[in-house]
């Protein structure tokens, strides 16, 4: 008969629960220091605020590049922009807000060619949420960061991206 | 009569012995009571308001936004000038509400912070009622506002109301001990329950330096359970936005609604004055024992400015943790006060105790 008397299963497991429950305690703790000290620095640092008082920094202020201003179609100085008239933004806009209206063009080739005559776009109906910046197969389109939208006619707001007298540029196919 | 703004004992006595002099003692008391009355509740609206303010701009601080700045310099008429907008705003009579009960509830939440006040020294000699047995009356009156919160979920006869007058009243139930256990502590060090003499025996040492460790933890528990009590940030449950619209006071509009948004901010002053009072010497100038040049300099600067920068210190901590720390869960809640801070206090309790018999504490 042993003399010596072992630790049972349940006493280990009470002396494990026991110390688990001092080890909450002081990891509780500690992590609640953590965020402490996070706002603390901010609170005691000045110059850590990002708010913009926008009416007042109006001449100064800069949006950041990635920004959804409104869409646009960048021109080169040679007024020629990428747009090939395919017309996948236009399907892929949930909210309609993009037509385009294409034209047949006989080039100097002798083939037919399509290109737009308008690409029409609907600010007033626009969500901002990219989806024709993003699938346009030769990057036609791009965001602004101009973000001043407000107008006293809605009519407006129905704006032509491409711009008159603007032509496909060279090597897009 | 010469007055002292470091000890304002002569100037209560020169009105009390004027009025006596001019009126028989029955009127004397009642025009006492009535300017305390009118003193406190002007002292109240100008705490509310600058607590608001204080917790706009603290919390857009730590969340690096800047906060109000329209109104005044600074944006510190912004609370006055909401003030004067609930003023106007309209009370929107409730279809099916228990009118009486309805009404009732947010005078029951200010009366309660009304009479927790009273019995606070807010400067030497600036103390409305000294009680023998002070703690005992604050923790008593400081946990009635819980009944103007149920019955104002109860009244409102919406669900939403009364899902968080429910969770205030769990809240409290538990959480009420705790604070009682963490000021026992501290009365057990002082040997009194009056403010006044608390206060007195601050004089070389702040308890919270003078009971060691057991007094630093009573005081971590009473801020956590004080947080609780006044229904703030983490524990706000009772009104919590994302699940109960405004909870207890969804219905209240206007000036009983500010009513409501005003005892909140005063329930925080009065734990944070509490535990001034009881943990952090009240009024008490901070001296050391034996450094003379020091302590002069130290009683140079009025008791009343010293109350009020170690409350609004506290508040301060308080809103640090409201703006730092998510809302706890319900069953988080409980668990928090019966698995831990309950038995911590406990044990905390028989520490300060077995220090006191030694005779450590001092």
């Amino acid at each position: 008969m042993a003399l010596v008397r072992t630790e049972t299963n349940t006493e280990r497991k009470l002396m494990k629960s026991f110390i688990g429950y001092f080890k909450s305690i002081f990891d509780g703790l500690i992590t609640l220091l953590k965020g402490l000290s996070v706002t603390g620095k901010y609170f005691f640092k000045p110059g850590t605020t990002w708010t913009q008082q926008y009416p007042n920094n109006r001449k100064e202020l800069k949006m950041f590049d990635m920004f959804k201003g409104e869409v646009i179609m960048p021109h080169s100085d040679m007024n020629e922009h990428k747009c090939t008239g395919c017309g996948i933004c236009e399907i892929n806009c949930p909210n309609g807000s993009i037509e385009v209206i294409s034209a047949v063009l006989v080039n100097e080739e002798g083939k037919k060619q399509r290109i737009i005559d308008k690409h029409i776009y609907h600010l007033g109906m626009c969500t901002f949420c990219g989806l024709c910046v993003k699938t346009c197969p030769s990057q036609a389109l791009a965001f602004s960061q101009d973000f001043e939208h407000a107008v006293f006619d809605r009519k407006k707001l129905n704006k032509v991206l491409n711009r008159p007298g603007s032509k496909l540029m060279k090597g897009v196919a | 009569m010469e007055f002292s703004i470091y000890d304002l004992t002569s100037f209560t006595q020169w009105i009390d012995s004027s009025l006596r002099a001019s009126m028989s003692p029955g009127w004397a008391v009642a025009i006492e009571m009535i300017i305390i009355g009118v003193a406190l509740l002007v002292f109240f609206a100008l705490i509310g308001l600058f607590l608001v303010y204080a917790e706009r701009k603290v919390c857009a601080l730590m969340q690096n936004r800047l906060g109000p700045n329209r109104v005044g310099p600074g944006g510190i008429f912004q609370t006055v000038a909401d003030l004067v907008k609930l003023l106007f705003v309209e009370l929107v009579p409730i279809k099916n509400a228990d009118k009486i009960l309805f009404n009732l509830a947010p005078f029951i939440v200010i009366i309660a912070s009304v009479m927790a006040i009273g019995a606070l020294p807010l400067a030497k000699g600036l103390h409305a009622i000294d009680l023998n047995i002070g703690v005992f009356y604050l923790m008593a009156v400081s946990s009635m506002g819980v009944i103007g919160v149920l019955l104002a979920g109860w009244a409102s006869n919406n669900k939403y109301s009364l899902i968080g007058a429910m969770r205030s009243g769990a809240q409290i139930v538990s959480y009420e001990l705790s604070v009682g256990l963490a000021l026992i502590t501290m009365v057990v060090l002082a040997g009194t329950m009056q403010l006044s003499e608390m206060i007195e025996a601050q004089r070389w040492g702040w308890f919270i330096f003078k009971g060691h460790v057991p007094a630093v933890i009573a005081f971590v528990i009473y801020i956590v359970a004080g947080t609780a009590e006044t229904n703030r940030g983490p524990f706000d449950l009772a009104e919590a936005e994302s699940e109960l619209t405004a909870g207890y006071h969804t219905e209240y509009s206007g000036i009983k609604f500010a009513l409501f948004f005003l005892a909140e901010y005063i329930n925080m002053f009065i734990i944070a004055a509490i535990a001034t009072t009881v943990f952090l010497g009240g009024w008490m100038p901070f001296h050391v024992y034996g450094w003379d040049g020091l302590n002069k300099v130290m009683d140079f600067i009025p008791p009343f400015f010293w109350f009020l920068g170690k409350t609004f210190g506290v508040v301060f901590l308080m809103m640090w943790l409201k703006w730092t720390f998510p809302r706890l869960r319900i069953d988080q809640l409980l668990t928090l006060e019966w698995k831990y801070l309950l038995p911590i206090n406990i044990f905390n309790l028989l520490l300060m105790a077995f220090l006191v018999l030694v005779g450590w504490h001092w």
